[in-house]
């Protein structure tokens, strides 16, 4: 075995020890790395039931058999824990130099558990774990973090994985920041990182990494680099993900003041386009990424002028148009906040959104907002929103619990406009016009997910009639996420998938000339199944029910008013039928459950043996944990 | 022999760090960042560039070797390390205005770019996704600039 260490490195932070455990082989090759690994190690090590800020809940990072090699892209880990904002499964991805780090550091994976008596971090040196008082970092942002603990190393390879107040506050939707831009964004990770007093993970990883067979290897990679600067990354090159928001805006897709409409009158001001003309100072990557999307946006003038930042489409969708904003600083601002307290930029906006929406209708008044004017559009609010979710201040101590909780507190029908599937806010994409990813946000293992489900594509496929929802959008939807699934597993970014010729035949290839293990395109094809039926099976302990598996009133009573989709609304009827549809392509039951043949066939045995202790879904809190 | 080194046009470089994968598997055999003969900074998130050694016309690192184990020869006009000499203490790297001089533990000498004299052209170079590495001597770096102020000099 090449490439991984075949090795678990187990912190336990209540009685500040550690452990390593042996990855076997078997468990690799059928897991493989990132989400798959992680996964399979949270279903093991998370005791049936633990609340998702417990001590118990284990909180689990996962390298790949790729990440430390030249493949591109593969500089990535995945973060896996049972979720605070959903109580399932919650993965996230992130990449670049962290993720080299842990890999670099000798672990295929590492398990955090318990709680530690004060606050720490930890600094894992190689082989040496030292967990150290972390008060003089607590109430710093990630970068502030990272810049601290590098100046006490004085070594500019040390990597810093941290949250920052939010996390601390135990927000919800806490990410986990590292190498100062990037994010395992989704899911609340941070909030479990949080509750477990830990504030950051430093790692100098020096080990070197040996391949199988380097040659090929190389060969193939530079085929790989050859063909990620051709037309099959271009949008990600050119104008990097903010180049969605003008085609979503023209399909009507652009979720806008909280899904009450699908265009926005200000696209063109905040589009990619714009951008790049107006604020572009620098385009850089990931570590072994030959594409390159993060665009650096600079301001010149104004109340904001020189901040820096970088911004991806949902995170300029979520803090622009869904909150009504126009204003390029005020969202660049808004991003940088989310980043200092640490908090997903795509649930905050969710939460501002709603928020906004309760303001407009009356529910919220300038009394609760202590004289905050909550009105769309208006930028001062998107920024000092954002300021007093990531300090649980006034208000935003209610936003920072996520839309599904906030609205069973404040009631009044706001219910009707919380935008999240299983207590995950939406993405950018508005289901009502994209009716396959409709399906995807309502069967999604982490909740609402357009990278976990990412059937946007099958939306957007020519000769797709993407308004209208057919039973065969199940199985494409199931291939949509099991193939994700192996991205994930891998790890590749999804940004490299137009770059294969024949994806499965030549991932596989990669994966052996990285590793030496045996796997041809059909195994690797079925890891993507077997991964997100692992996904399922621990949603299923943990009390998932077929109720889950819905989107939020707003889609199926209020149709779009505007732009080329307008009237597109779901009905119960045909989400149901795509459902039903999606459980039968899984093999699942009519009532979506796992038959436990499903898992023999994917050679799961030892799964069955994991869910024991599952619990009775009718007896669990609406709003787990 | 006029000096070459390998020039990275800053406003090209992205910093991903394939040259230090690609450069440590031609050196070393095996991913190893740290003994890559070409190093990345990046201090802050606009400015990035990648590093090899320049080859220095009056070398400071060769002046500061107390075994005289520097020189600079062969028919590339490269840094040599009489390898016998060096005790691996590392003043040359003290010396070095670029970091491009790194210590290699496991042979306790020094280690530097050579140009990949064996390949049609450094793999470094041949590999760049962005094109931003090339094999350049100080007057075609210096001929560009020219080229660029002119052409700048004529906008309308």
């Amino acid at each position: 075995m090449y490439s991984y260490s075949g090795k678990c490195l187990v912190v336990d932070l209540t009685t500040q020890s550690t452990r390593l455990e042996e990855l076997s082989e078997s468990l690799l090759s059928s897991y493989l790395g990132g989400v798959g690994l992680g996964t399979r190690l949270l279903l093991e090590k998370c005791p049936p039931g633990a609340g998702p800020l417990s001590p118990d809940n284990p909180l689990v990072f996962a390298s790949s058999g790729l990440a430390g090699t030249m493949v591109p892209t593969a500089s990535k880990h995945a973060v896996v824990t049972k979720s605070p904002l959903t109580g399932l499964v919650g993965d996230s991805l992130s990449s670049s130099h962290w993720s080299l780090a842990l890999k670099r550091a000798g672990y295929d994976a590492m398990v955090i558990t318990g709680m530690a008596p004060s606050w720490v971090y930890l600094f894992i040196d190689d082989d040496i774990v030292h967990s150290r008082k972390a008060e003089h970092l607590l109430g710093k942002g990630s970068s502030q973090t990272e810049e601290a603990i590098r100046r006490d190393a004085g070594d500019n390879r040390v990597r810093v994985a941290s949250i920052g107040p939010g996390g601390e506050r135990l927000v919800r939707y806490a990410c986990i920041s590292n190498d100062s831009s990037r994010q395992a964004g989704r899911t609340g990770t941070g909030a479990v990182m949080g509750s477990k007093r830990l504030k950051a993970i430093a790692i100098r990883g020096t080990r070197p990494i040996s391949v199988w067979d380097l040659d090929g290897l190389q060969k193939v990679c530079s085929d790989l680099y050859a063909r990620s600067q051709t037309s099959s990354t271009e949008k990600y090159r050119i104008l990097g993900t903010p180049g969605n928001v003008l085609v979503l805006n023209r399909l009507s897709a652009l979720p806008t003041r909280n899904f009450q409409q699908a265009s926005f009158e200000g696209a063109e001001g905040i589009s990619g386009e714009h951008l790049a003309e107006c604020y572009l100072a620098k385009v850089t990557a990931c570590a072994t990424c030959p594409i390159a999307c993060e665009h650096l946006y600079r301001v010149q003038e104004g109340p904001y002028a020189g901040l820096e930042m970088m911004l991806d489409y949902e995170s300029l969708f979520a803090l622009g148009p869904l909150c009504g904003i126009s204003s390029v600083p005020a969202v660049l601002k808004a991003a940088e906040l989310c980043d200092f307290y640490g908090i997903d930029t795509i649930s905050t906006g969710g939460c501002i959104a709603w928020a906004m929406e309760c303001f407009e209708k009356g529910l919220l008044t300038a009394n609760d907002t202590q004289g905050l004017d909550l009105s769309f559009g208006n930028p001062d609010a998107l920024v000092t929103m954002v300021e007093r979710i990531g300090k649980r201040e006034g208000v935003g101590d209610l936003l920072a619990e996520g839309t599904m909780r906030a609205s069973a507190q404040l009631k009044g029908g706001s219910e009707h406009w919380a935008i999240h599937s299983k207590g995950l806010e939406l993405p950018g994409y508005d289901p009502r016009s994209m009716k396959t990813q409709a399906l995807g946000f309502a069967v999604g293992l982490r909740g609402g997910c357009h990278n976990r489900s990412p059937s946007y594509e099958v939306d957007m496929s020519p000769g797709v009639d993407r308004l209208k929802a057919e039973p065969g959008r199940g199985l494409l939807n199931k291939e949509k996420e099991d193939f994700a699934a192996v991205l994930d597993s891998l790890i590749i970014c999804k940004f490299m998938r137009r770059c294969f010729d024949d994806f499965f035949a030549e991932a596989s290839r990669l994966y052996t000339l990285a590793t030496g293990i045996k796997m041809g395109p059909a195994g690797l094809k079925q890891v993507g199944e077997r991964v997100n039926n692992l996904k399922k099976a621990f949603n299923i302990r943990e009390g998932w029910t077929q109720a889950d598996d819905w989107l939020p009133p707003r889609m199926f009573k209020d149709p779009i008013p505007s732009g080329e989709a307008t009237g597109a609304v779901l009905s119960e009827g045909e989400l149901r039928m795509m459902i039903d549809a999606y459980y039968k392509a899984r093999g699942w039951t009519a009532s979506g459950l796992i038959p436990l043949s499903k898992l023999k066939e994917l050679g799961m045995d030892d799964v069955v043996e994991l869910m024991k202790g599952q619990r009775n879904g009718a007896q669990v809190h609406p709003l787990r944990g | 022999m006029e000096r070459k080194y390998i020039h990275c046009e800053v406003d090209k470089c992205t910093g991903c760090r394939i040259c230090e994968f690609v450069c440590s598997a031609a050196k070393e055999g095996r991913f190893h960042q740290e003994l890559s003969r070409i190093r990345v900074a990046h201090p802050t998130p606009a400015v990035v560039v990648s590093i090899a050694c320049r080859f220095c016309e009056n070398a400071p690192c060769i002046a500061a070797c107390p075994k005289d184990a520097l020189t600079m020869s062969g028919e590339n006009n490269t840094l040599q390390l009489d390898k016998a000499r060096c005790t691996g203490c590392g003043w040359c790297i003290e010396a070095c205005d670029f970091g491009a001089i790194t210590v290699d533990r496991s042979t306790k000498s020094v280690v530097m770019c050579d140009l990949c004299p064996s390949l049609p052209q450094p793999r470094c170079v041949e590999t760049c996704p962005k094109k931003a590495l090339s094999l350049s001597t100080s007057e075609a770096v210096a001929q560009r600039a020219r080229d660029r102020a002119a052409a700048k000099s004529t906008e309308s």
